[in-house]
Order: structure tokens, then C-alpha cells, then sequence
């Protein structure tokens, strides 16, 4: 695998399938890797669709010459026309059972949710038809559509602006759920998102939007041709975000950061922890997350989202189903409090941070 | 223009750069009269069969309505002895057990064939529960149509093979989709006009009004169709809304809005194919009220005389459909015993159908609750899939 496709917070090679091709066209690339925001990576995939198939098209409220609120769809109007990326009136359900009529239509619609919290209006075109209409209908009707949500805390928001809801999506079938946390994937899964024939709920971490990594788009461009073209992609695979041999810390979307911060105190004290970064939490990769935890038999699950009947809970019961035997202490999850959304000031106290995630490690029934 | 991964209908080249100036234009009125319904709602046949004479029927400058051509109306009738003859047999089928539920449209069948009739092939329609007469008229299988009902799958009909949006028992959100269907043909150039069917009680849904304010907004050609048949299960309209009527909500949108008798087949076919042909040359949405009754209870679990007095019914009787148009085509020489008696037969043979095809004991494979949730079931369907068939092979291997 080419060292130039890796990035700072990516370390493995478990999802990236680079390519002698991919390598070889990075190489003629002149630029390399460069410094690149999450922002930028989820904007380029957009971009890159477009270019590549009409049918992909983007709206949602102020997505058009504003570029959105955080500037995602920055230029998409400008490069591709007001019939391809454009604004709606402000109705999330609207926007929603739109993107249902359109994909039915031969469309593949790429909508935003402006915000976590302003996506409820919408719970019921997601809930009933959204993820229905393949079962409903056998696979007659496909609903190749992407609702991103700028999603989580952490910006010191206010009210309704820092929910995690991926437990509501998660919790229906028919849905397929990402999270990305690195830009890299920000790039890769969304563009494998817009390639699903199936649903897909993009939730992406607004506090990691103007987090950089140095990567490379071109090699990623060749990476997703040459994916496309072979007929594979990373989806539903988790990746080893930082190899360790004592505890795993399982996380996905804004907490991978966070728990590689963790996991970079905890060596410095000589605790080697391994981070896995779920990437998608549907389909979800039991294999990877199983594979570590037998290895390391001590595992913390870290989540924003309350801890009440979460995607942690549910990666804490299908770990134990699978790993009773190799696990040396009670899985912990370290999540937020099971309290609304806090305000600004108070938001600190709520999320998981280094200190409670190490804290948790502790209490792995260490030996020593 | 926009192209997309499916084949394009054929567009047509010489339509006319229509908007809702040049409606006006082409009428001569402004554009509150435009929207604005007629101060009446339309009606061309009375209750007793008669033709109402012209100054009588409701209509107004920019509201005019011809009389559609005779295989028009005799066509459509038909089609109104077959949907009365379907909802027959299908309620008697749920009264025998061989179907879980029936939502009749008894009583608005006039409005079930006009929303079939007045589309081309190429257009597409979004029904609700209670329109399976309409699917029907439609082309759909009718057993197909049941399958919903009958209980083997959440639906039975491929929607893409007659343009037929799946039917939608949350109110209203059907709408939104018929929207997203019309916007991805105008972008593509196509000259599609969606028909979006609701009733009196979902228009106080927030998706309705998404759905309106989205059509108009985009320009798009929907013909939204509310079947005002007066009751939400027990609720009269009288608690949904106080507006003047339900048609003249379309002003608030900046569209037109229309009133018409829900049991007059002839002012629905005039009413409906109007709005069609203006939403295709390009004037917008339009919203189309009928004025109708259902006749039976919401479905076989509910209880009408609780909420309503028989004298009402006895009244909407009077006001049938059926009859009426019976009486209308006999006078005018269209219809007679011989045509009648084959028209009856047809409505025997899809009876029959029904009778078969929902008495057939089709056997479900629980295989299929995992395969059609995504593209492609996931591992850990794939594994549940295992569990279920484990444990149906160790239930077999006990027998």
C-alpha cells in the first residue's frame, strides 16, 4: 500500500484497496498529499459524482449560492447549474419525500439536512418510506439517495444544533448508516454512498469539518474508479485506526479522534491501546470489531450519543455474544449523560473525553 | 437538460411555452380569478341523470369545461360498473375471511376512474389506501392490487409497469413523492404529469401542504386530487378546516384550485382532463376538490352509525354515480341493454378473478423478510436468515 495514500489518523490498510493502477496514477499526480479539510473531501465527492453521473443531484436549504451553512456544497451551483444543485423551500419532510419521488424517477439525489435536530420533520419520510419502499415494492423500487447530516457536538451549539442521532436511523431497517471520522473517508464514503442503490444516512461530525489530514484526492479519485471498476468498495468494513496489543477502544464518527487521543496518552503511561474506527454503523463490520477485541480481551465503546439504548449498547451486546470467552473485564461504554443536549457552557462536562475514556480503561480489571 | 440512469419517454417538441401568465393570457382573467375556484363547484349531469343546462354548471370565465367526447364517457363507464362490481366483491371477500382489510371506495368510484382516465401512459399516479379502483382502472392486476390487503406483503404490484406510485397508508406523504417523480422529469425535459390522490381529512397533514408548496414553487405539473368524501375515518371536514373550501387552498400556494362534484363522472373527466392538459403545456399545479361521500364505513373494523345518521347516507344515496351516469347515456342514446349486458359480464370476469386469486392458498416464503431490505441482505441478515431457516428445518424434521 503507498505511504501516500495514508493519513495521520488512518493508519491501517484494512479499508484503502490500493491499486498498482491507483499507485501508478498517483505517482504521475503532481501534487501528492496535501493538506485537506473534512469539509473539502465531502465537497470534492459531491463534485466528483456529479461530474460522473447526471443523474446526482444536490439540494436541501442554502446549499445553492450560499454553499450551505457549513459550505459543503460550496461552488456546486456555480459548476453544475441551478437545476443540479439548488435550494428548497424550508421543509425537511418536503425535502425528504422529494428525494423519494426523484430517486423513483431515475435520479440519485445527494440531500442536506441542514442540521441533526432539524431532520425530524423528515423522521417519517425516512422511517416509512425511505426504508421501506425497496422491501415494500421487492426491489422493484430502488431509492439510491444520500441525506447527509452535519451531526454531533463539540462547536458549542446551540439548542437542536448538536444531537446525535444515529441511533434512530441504526435502529430501522432498511437504512444504511456512515459515520466517517477521517477526511479520507469523507471522501471515500461519500462517494460510496451516492454509488449505493440502497439508502444511505451520511452522518458527518461537524466538529471534525475544518479537522485536516494531509491525503491525496487524486490517488482517492483513482482509488474509487478503480473500486468502481472491480466491483468492490470499503463498505461496511471498520478500520484499525491505531494498532495496539492491551485494550480496544471501539468508536466511530466525531469519538474516533477522541479516542485515538486516548490512545496516544495511554501508550505515553505504557498501555497500548488499539482504536477501531466502525466507519459504518450499517451494515456493521462484527468481524473486525470481534477480531480485535479477542485479541486485546478488554474493550471501551465510545459514543456521544446518550448511552440509553444506543449504537454503543448494541455494539457492547454483540461483542459480548461474541467474545465472552476471550474478555478479561466487563465491556465499558464511556458515552454522553442520558440528558438533552447540553448548552454551550456545559457541553464539556457531556462529552466523552480523554480523561473519562481513561478512566474507563482502568477499570478494565487490570492485573497489575 | 438532465439526463438520468433510466430511459426517457419521448418529449414533445412543439408543446407551448406554457406558465400561468400565459393561462391567463389565453383567458383573459386575473390571475386571483385563475386561481381561485369557480364561485361553484362544477357539475355538467344532475343527481337524476340530466344534463345541467350550461349556465348551470358551475362554470365561469377560465372555468370552462366541454362535454367530453362520447368514447370518453362511455369508456369511463365501464370502467364505473367494474370498480363498482370491485369494491362489491372485495368487501365480501373480507366478510369471508380471504382478505385481512378493505378500505371501499364505494360511493367514489366516479372519482377512482376519472383519476385513472385522465392520464396517458407515460404519467404516473400516486394513490392512497382507498384507491384500488382507480390502480385498477389503471391497468394494475387487480389480484396484484390485493395482495396488500390480503396480507402476504406490504405491496403486490410493481409500480414502474403502469407508472402507479405504491399505495401510501401514511397520509399525505405520497404527495412529496409525486413532486420528486414530476421534478426529475422536468429536469430531464419530459412532458410527465403526475396525479397525487388524497383525501378530505389529510389535507391538515403537514405534508400536504410541503407537497402543494413545493409543486407550485418548482412549477412542476401535479394535479393534486382530493377526494373530499367527508369523513377521516369518524371526523366530519367540519373539523379539519374552515376554509371556504378545500380547493381554495391552492391560492395560498399561488396555483389554481377547482370544486367538483365527486359523483358526476362527466364533470370529473372534464375537470381532471383539463387539469392535466394545462399542467402539461407547463401552467403548474393545480389542485382539483371532488365533492363525493363514502358510502360504506373507513373499513370492515370500523362502525359508521356511531358518527353519522343514517339519513345522511340515505341522502348520498340519491346522488350515486352510477346511476346517474346510467340514466345519462341511456338518454343520450349511448347505452342500452345489449351494451349494458357486456359491460356486465366484463365486471363478472375481473369479479372472478378476484374470487380466484384471493381464494388461491399462497403459500409465503419467510425467506423473503430478508431479501428485499436492502440491495443486498447484510451479513448479519444473512445470518438471521440462517437462524429462521434452522429453525423451520428443525420444526420439519419434528413433524
Amino acid at each position: 500500500m503507498s505511504a501516500t495514500i495514508t493519513t495521520s489518523s488512518e493508519a491501517n490498510g484494512n479499508v484503502s484497496a490500493a491499486t498498482a493502477k491507483a499507485a501508478a496514477r498517483a505517482a504521475a499526480s503532481e501534487g501528492g498529499p496535501q493538506s485537506v479539510t473534512l469539509a473539502r473531501a465531502i465537497n470534492a465527492a459531491m463534485v466528483d459524482a456529479m461530474e460522473t453521473d447526471r443523474a446526482v443531484i444536490v439540494f436541501g436549504e442554502d446549499v445553492g449560492l450560499l454553499g450551505g451553512v457549513f459550505r459543503i456544497t460550496d461552488g456546486l451551483t456555480k459548476t453544475f447549474g441551478d437545476q443540479r444543485c439548488f435550494d428548497t423551500p424550508l421543509a425537511e419532510s418536503g425535502i425528504v419525500g422529494m428525494a423519494v419521488g426523484m430517486a423513483m424517477n431515475g435520479m440519485r439525489p445527494v440531500i442536506e439536512m441542514q442540521f441533526d435536530a432539524f431532520a425530524y420533520p423528515a423522521f417519517e419520510q425516512i422511517v416509512s418510506h425511505v426504508a421501506k419502499m425497496h422491501n415494500r415494492t421487492k426491489g422493484a423500487v430502488k431509492l439510491p439517495m444520500v441525506i447527509r447530516i452535519p451531526y454531533a457536538g463539540g462547536i458549542g451549539g446551540v439548542e437542536h444544533h448538536c444531537d446525535s442521532s444515529e441511533a434512530y436511523y441504526a435502529h430501522t431497517a432498511g437504512l444504511k448508516v456512515y459515520a466517517p471520522a477521517t477526511v479520507a473517508d469523507g471522501y471515500r464514503m461519500l462517494r460510496e454512498a451516492i454509488d449505493s442503490d440502497d439508502p444511505v444516512i451520511f452522518l458527518e461530525p461537524k466538529k471534525l469539518y475544518w479537522s485536516k489530514d494531509l491525503v491525496d484526492l487524486e490517488v482517492l479519485r483513482a482509488q474509487h474508479a478503480d473500486n468502481v471498476e472491480a466491483g468492490t468498495s470499503s463498505e461496511g468494513r471498520a478500520a484499525v485506526a491505531r494498532p495496539g496489543t492491551d485494550a480496544t477502544l471501539i468508536a466511530y464518527g466525531p469519538s474516533v479522534s477522541t479516542a485515538l487521543a486516548a490512545a496516544a496518552a495511554a501508550a505515553e503511561e505504557g498501555r497500548s491501546l488499539e482504536v477501531i474506527d466502525v466507519r459504518s454503523i450499517v451494515p456493521f463490520d462484527d468481524e473486525t470489531v470481534v477480531a480485535s477485541v479477542r485479541k486485546t480481551g478488554r474493550a471501551v465503546v465510545i459514543a456521544e450519543a446518550h448511552g440509553f439504548a444506543s449504537v454503543a449498547s448494541e455494539i457492547v451486546a454483540r461483542v459480548q455474544e461474541r467474545c465472552f470467552h476471550s474478555l478479561a473485564a466487563p465491556i465499558r461504554r464511556v458515552t454522553g449523560f442520558d440528558v438533552p443536549y447540553p448548552a454551550p457552557k456545559l457541553e464539556h462536562f457531556y462529552l466523552p473525553g480523554v480523561d473519562r475514556i481513561l478512566d474507563a480503561v482502568d477499570d478494565l480489571q487490570w492485573e497489575d | 437538460m438532465i439526463s438520468a440512469n433510466r430511459v426517457a419517454p419521448p418529449k414533445s417538441e412543439d408543446k407551448p411555452a406554457g406558465t400561468i401568465a400565459g393561462s391567463l393570457r389565453r383567458f383573459g382573467i386575473s390571475e386571483e380569478d385563475y386561481m381561485l375556484p369557480a364561485r361553484h363547484q362544477i357539475q355538467m349531469v344532475s343527481p337524476d341523470g340530466a344534463l345541467v343546462p350550461l349556465d348551470e354548471q358551475g362554470t365561469q370565465p377560465g372555468h370552462e369545461y366541454p362535454i367530453p367526447a362520447d368514447q370518453e364517457l362511455a369508456t369511463a363507464y365501464e370502467q364505473l360498473v367494474i370498480g363498482r362490481r370491485v369494491n362489491d366483491q372485495n368487501s365480501a371477500l373480507v366478510r369471508q375471511g380471504r382478505m385481512a382489510v378493505y378500505p371501499s371506495s364505494h360511493g367514489q368510484e366516479a372519482c377512482q376512474v376519472a383519476a385513472a382516465l385522465c392520464l396517458s401512459g407515460g404519467d404516473w399516479m400516486f394513490p392512497t389506501y382507498r384507491d384500488s379502483v382507480a390502480i385498477m382502472a389503471r391497468g394494475v392486476d387487480p389480484v396484484q392490487v390485493m395482495t396488500l390487503f390480503r396480507g402476504d406483503w406490504h405491496g403486490g404490484y410493481n409500480p414502474n409497469e403502469r407508472n402507479v406510485g405504491i399505495q401510501s397508508t401514511p397520509l399525505t406523504t405520497q404527495l412529496l413523492h409525486a413532486v420528486g417523480v414530476a421534478h426529475a422529469a422536468k429536469l430531464r425535459g419530459e412532458e410527465t404529469v403526475v396525479l397525487a390522490m388524497c383525501g378530505d381529512g389529510a389535507t391538515s397533514e403537514g405534508d400536504f401542504h410541503e407537497a402543494l408548496n413545493f409543486a407550485a414553487v418548482f412549477k412542476l405539473p401535479v394535479i393534486f386530487f382530493v377526494q373530499n368524501n367527508k369523513y377521516a375515518i369518524s371526523v366530519p371536514l367540519a373539523h379539519q378546516s374552515v376554509a371556504p373550501s378545500l380547493a381554495h387552498k391552492a391560492v395560498g400556494y399561488g396555483m389554481a384550485g377547482e370544486r367538483v362534484d365527486g359523483n358526476d363522472l362527466v364533470a370529473l373527466l372534464a375537470v381532471l382532463g383539463r387539469a392535466v392538459k394545462l399542467a402539461r403545456e407547463g401552467s403548474g399545479p393545480l389542485l382539483v376538490e371532488a365533492h363525493t361521500y363514502r358510502m360504506q364505513a373507513h373499513t370492515n373494523a370500523d362502525d359508521a352509525t356511531r358518527y353519522r345518521e343514517d339519513s345522511e347516507v340515505v341522502e348520498w344515496q340519491a346522488k350515486d354515480p352510477l346511476a346517474r351516469m346510467r340514466t345519462y347515456l341511456t338518454d343520450r342514446g349511448l347505452l342500452d341493454d345489449a351494451v349494458e349486458s357486456r359491460i356486465a359480464e366484463r365486471a363478472e370476469v375481473v369479479a372472478a378473478q378476484l374470487r380466484e386469486g384471493l381464494s388461491e392458498d399462497l403459500s409465503v416464503d419467510p425467506q423473503d423478510l430478508f431479501k428485499y431490505v436492502f440491495s443486498s441482505p447484510t451479513r448479519q441478515l444473512e445470518e438471521q436468515s440462517a437462524l429462521l431457516a434452522d429453525e423451520l428445518s428443525r420444526e420439519e424434521a419434528t413433524k
